[in-house]
């Protein structure tokens, strides 16, 4: 153990690990370099050891398991981790903004006493502290926080890093807890699953946006090719969804969706401030219009001032073409 | 059910934000004040188990902001008593720190459940909702969107909201704290002929708490906003020039598979 | 009648006598003039006859938790017919509406959000305040912000929520401002305090929020010293003219419509560039049907040379509704889906028919419902949408020009 190192809390969704896994280890890697430390990856939960292979950023991989951490508890998760940054005293532990961290950093942070950031872009060492460039107030302002005592927790917003393709010596430990785990007040009974019904456009992705500009029902199935052609989904802006050519579940905006996807190709929208509500934080925006003041060009990343219906086929056959 | 729920004012986005000259802090004098959003969930929350299983709500506020109006409203949607805690000075203590007082003013009520919005967006050192069950050494469990009664008595059952809208339900000993993200149903609306009313009516309690400096493990050293969003770069040509240039664009960024 | 459900039935029937207007709503004779005058009233379940109906005999249930509640926009096409004068659109939606929000069945949620923007920032759009005046900015006409430099005005005008924040209608209250300063008026606003007048408010039921907004506003009217009050927005007009007085809040009140024909004679020699239109005029429900003034806009069109004014079919009191009024502008979802139809989509096809290429309007809510309903009927780039005042400002030759 090294007072230098960085710890970093792995989560596995269905039988993979988290994708925000991935970009914990860049930022543990990047970190670590800083503090002159080695990084520990960290698996809660039976079976860890199976996804040693994919945790190769790391330098140790920590898996313990305890029947209490079959599924998730806060109770059982909060005490096994801790029980192993008490013993690994690292510099900082890393642990990503989703549903287990939300419960896990802070308990784990109020138990040790330690400090806690959350919304983390950025983290540099601070003479012998270290600053955490941080998100908050709905993503318009950024906060430099110095963070002096050890361990820092740290809550890594998703998106701020990218998966690195650095490996680790990737040593595997295998552990129980100390004591077997409490299991506390709060215990997991059952996973409750969407129904099935239409595409859920927020778990999408590529869209593809509709608006009045598709002017008729009919041009929808331009959208729908070209969003097939994409891997994606179509979806729409109120007025569309209110002439019915699309139904209120591929609605973005204000009283509709909100969608984060990789792309998000606007169409004959016009980007009123409700829609942008639902797209703006969208990866990648492409917008075309045939208004050069659509508020749409405000937001997106890229635009051209074409009518839809002609850019839709011409579209359609350059994918094609790049695929062929 | 005897449930106690925290609401909390945070800055409204709806004006740009601004720094204190010194550059470490908001000018919270500069700002308006709302009702934050989970808190309102928590609060709605809140009535619909006393709708559905009995009981009384208590709604618990640090005098700060807006909050009266926030809490005539939360009186006139139906919350039996509000309970107040002075705050000194012109700022209101960060999350964390707030924490203890919270659980002060909370103590007393004896209180089977609490509900807090498990995000504020003006929070930098971790929501409250945790910190404040740890203040009450009370159980705790976040992100959650929908409590019910629990099938045993003394228990609730939370659904803990996880990626692609899959929900994992737990069940709850009480006396716990639950953060919350939603309600079984969005904030009901109250008409303000109702706040008008609660006005005349409603007492506030306050509540005997004070706030003791706490050790500042997180020190804020420099704020600024983002770097500003700059127009759409504009595609120009034919029709066919400008599909092939967003062909391109889409290729290089590997959405083209 | 036997309370039902927690709402008091004799309480809301006692409360439904006593309305404002002083008129029983039962004098009602079951003729069906109402419902058949209804644009909505085919899609409605409780259209207004049933309504009545249905509010006598006591089921308040059924009527206080019935999607026809919110499908009213408040066109007076009922109240305009009826043999008895009883004012359903005024009186009687309003307060079954507030009914059931006392009785808490939740409005749309469109409207929630509309009720609650308008009580924390003053405004239908959910904007802030202290954004109120960016319609203003690099005007190349002086604005006088009463709220700031207090003094004395011929003209208070309200500029309205709309032509503040929404981009469609900035350009025209600039080119309003443009005209009066022409004109030689003396006018003022009241900046950033200006807050919604609140018709829209009273008109979806929230009693209380209109009773807050006409206690702020007195105050601010009674601070300052003008000679009447000009608005853009006939709903504005409308309250402004009637309801206002209820709480003994009185002020002289012109849509802008009267308030310009009174200056036709001043107007005509600065109409200097002819614009070549053929112009159709849509009343608006509250300044046209609700107050009869349907001459004053006609006569202001007429002034523009090259302006050809042609007729719909269905004009003046006739006229049909764009669908915004009454919590309409919100409730197009809500409207459609439970059977309606866009009501804007079918005007613009009569202002087409009519042979117009133009169609003129003169409510803030027309001009972008009007051309969204162009695009989707495909009469973009064949039917223009203008407010009175941009056809005015472009023969007065007023145009967007910058401060350098």
């Amino acid at each position: 153990m090294s007072a230098q190192d960085v710890l970093v809390l792995a989560e596995t969704r269905g039988d993979a690990l988290a994708d925000v896994t991935f970009e914990l280890l860049a930022a543990g890697r990047e970190l670590a370099r800083t503090t002159g430390g080695q990084v520990l990856a960290v698996l809660l939960g039976p079976g860890g050891a199976a996804y040693a292979p994919a945790l190769a950023a790391a330098d140790r991989i920590i898996a313990v398991d305890d029947p209490r951490l079959a599924e998730y508890s806060p109770e059982p998760f909060a005490s096994a981790l801790r029980e192993v940054v008490e013993a690994e005293q690292p510099r900082a532990a890393l642990i990503a903004a989703t549903s287990i961290g939300w419960d896990v950093a802070p308990l784990l942070a109020a138990r040790l006493d330690a400090p806690l950031a959350t919304g983390c872009q950025a983290i540099r060492p601070d003479g012998d502290g270290l600053m955490a460039t941080a998100s908050f107030c709905g993503g318009k302002m950024t906060a430099e926080c110095r963070v002096a005592a050890s361990p820092a927790i740290l809550m890594m917003l998703p998106g701020s890093y990218r998966p690195t393709g650095e490996t680790g010596k990737g040593e595997l430990e295998q552990r129980s807890p100390a004591a077997p785990l409490e299991p506390g007040a709060i215990a997991f009974e059952q996973w409750i699953y969407p129904e099935a019904g239409d595409v859920d456009i927020t778990q999408q992705d590529v869209l593809v946006a509709v608006g009045r500009g598709i002017q008729q029902q009919d041009n929808v199935e331009l959208a729908e090719e070209l969003a097939q052609a994409l891997g994606g989904a179509v979806c729409a802006s109120r007025p569309v969804v209110d002439q019915g050519w699309l139904p209120a579940t591929r609605q973005v905006g204000k009283s509709g969706m909100t969608v984060k996807p990789k792309l998000y190709l606007a169409l004959g929208v016009s980007g009123a401030p409700e829609h942008q509500e639902g797209m703006k934080d969208a990866e990648l925006i492409i917008a075309v219009n045939t208004d050069p003041k659509a508020p749409i060009f405000d937001v997106a990343h890229y635009g051209a001032e074409v009518d839809v219906l002609d850019l839709m086929p011409a579209l359609g056959e350059a994918i094609a073409a790049r695929k062929g | 059910m005897n449930i106690v729920v925290v609401v909390r004012q945070v800055p409204d986005l709806i004006e740009p934000l601004e720094i204190v000259p010194s550059g470490d802090a908001l000018d919270l004098d500069a700002a308006s004040f709302i009702l934050n959003e989970s808190d309102d969930h928590a609060l709605e929350q809140a009535l619909l188990l006393k709708e559905s299983g009995g009981g009384s709500v208590t709604v618990v506020a640090i005098d700060f902001g807006d909050v009266d109006n926030t809490l005539y409203t939360a009186a006139a949607k139906g919350a039996d008593r509000i309970v107040k805690i002075a705050c000194d000075g012109d700022t209101p203590p960060a999350a964390r720190d707030s924490a203890a007082v919270y659980a002060e003013a909370i103590k007393p009520l004896r209180a089977e459940l609490v509900l807090v919005g498990v995000q504020a967006h003006d929070e930098l050192d971790g929501g409250l909702s945790p910190f404040l069950a740890a203040a009450l050494e009370l159980p705790y469990v976040g992100v959650i969107r929908g409590v019910k009664a629990g099938d045993a008595p003394g228990t609730v059952a939370a659904c803990k909201e996880f990626p692609g809208a899959v929900m994992a339900r737990m069940n709850v000993k009480l006396p716990a704290v639950l953060g919350i993200l939603g309600a079984d149903q969005p904030p009901r609306y109250v008409p303000v002929s109702r706040i008008r009313g609660a006005m005349k009516t409603t007492q506030f309690e306050e509540s005997a708490a004070t706030l003791a400096a706490g050790e500042l493990l997180l020190s804020v050293s420099r704020l600024y906003p983002p770097a500003p969003a700059t127009r759409a770069e504009m595609l120009s040509g034919s029709e066919e020039e400008i599909a092939g240039r967003i062909a391109e664009i889409l290729a290089e960024k590997g959405l083209v598979k | 009648m036997a309370a039902t459900n927690g709402h008091n039935g004799a309480g809301l029937l006692e409360k439904l006598g006593k309305l404002d207007s002083g008129k029983p709503p039962f004098g009602c004779m079951q003729c069906g003039l109402c419902a058949a005058s209804c644009p909505l009233g085919p899609a409605m379940e409780y259209p207004p006859r049933k309504l009545i109906l249905q509010a006598m005999a006591g089921n308040l249930d059924k009527l206080l938790t019935s999607p026809s509640l919110w499908m009213c926009v408040s066109c007076y096409a009922c109240s305009k017919r009826c043999p008895r004068g009883i004012e359903l659109a005024e009186e009687l939606w309003p307060a079954l509406r507030d009914a059931a929000m006392q009785a808490g069945h939740q409005p749309p949620a469109e409207l929630q959000e509309t009720f609650q923007n308008v009580f924390k920032y003053g405004n239908v759009l959910g904007k802030s305040p202290r954004q109120r005046l960016q319609w203003a900015k690099d005007l190349d006409v002086r604005v006088l912000d009463l709220s700031r430099e207090p003094r004395p005005v011929d003209v208070l005008w309200l500029v309205g929520c709309y032509p503040s924040y929404y981009p469609r209608n900035q350009v025209v209250a600039r080119a309003f401002a443009r005209i009066m300063t022409e004109l030689g008026v003396s006018w003022g606003i009241l900046g950033t305090k200006e807050k919604a007048v609140g018709e829209c408010d009273r008109m979806f039921g929230e009693e209380g929020l209109f009773e807050t907004l006409v206690e702020q506003n007195r105050q601010m009217f009674d601070e300052q010293d003008f000679g009447k009050i000009v608005v853009l927005d006939p709903h504005a007009f409308r309250a402004l003219q009637s309801f206002y007085p209820r709480f003994d809040a009185w002020y002289p009140v012109q849509h802008y419509t009267m308030f310009l024909e009174e200056y036709i004679e001043q107007l005509k020699p600065l109409m200097v560039k002819p614009v070549e239109a053929v112009v159709t005029y849509h009343d608006n429900c509250c300044v046209g049907r609700r107050c009869e003034c349907y001459d004053p806009p006609r006569q202001l069109l007429e002034l523009i040379p090259g302006v050809k004014l042609v007729e719909m079919s269905r004009n003046r009191d006739d006229s049909l509704c764009c669908g915004g009024g009454g919590g309409g502008m919100w409730l197009d979802a809500h409207i459609v889906a439970n059977g309606g139809r866009r009501l804007s989509d079918e005007r613009v096809q009569q202002a087409a028919a009519a042979g117009a290429d133009t169609l003129a309007v003169s409510c803030p809510y027309e001009s972008s419902r009007f051309e969204d309903a162009a695009k989707v009927t495909g009469l973009e780039g064949k039917l223009k949408v203008r407010d009175i005042i941009e056809l005015l400002a472009e023969s007065m030759d007023l145009g967007e020009r910058s401060m350098a």
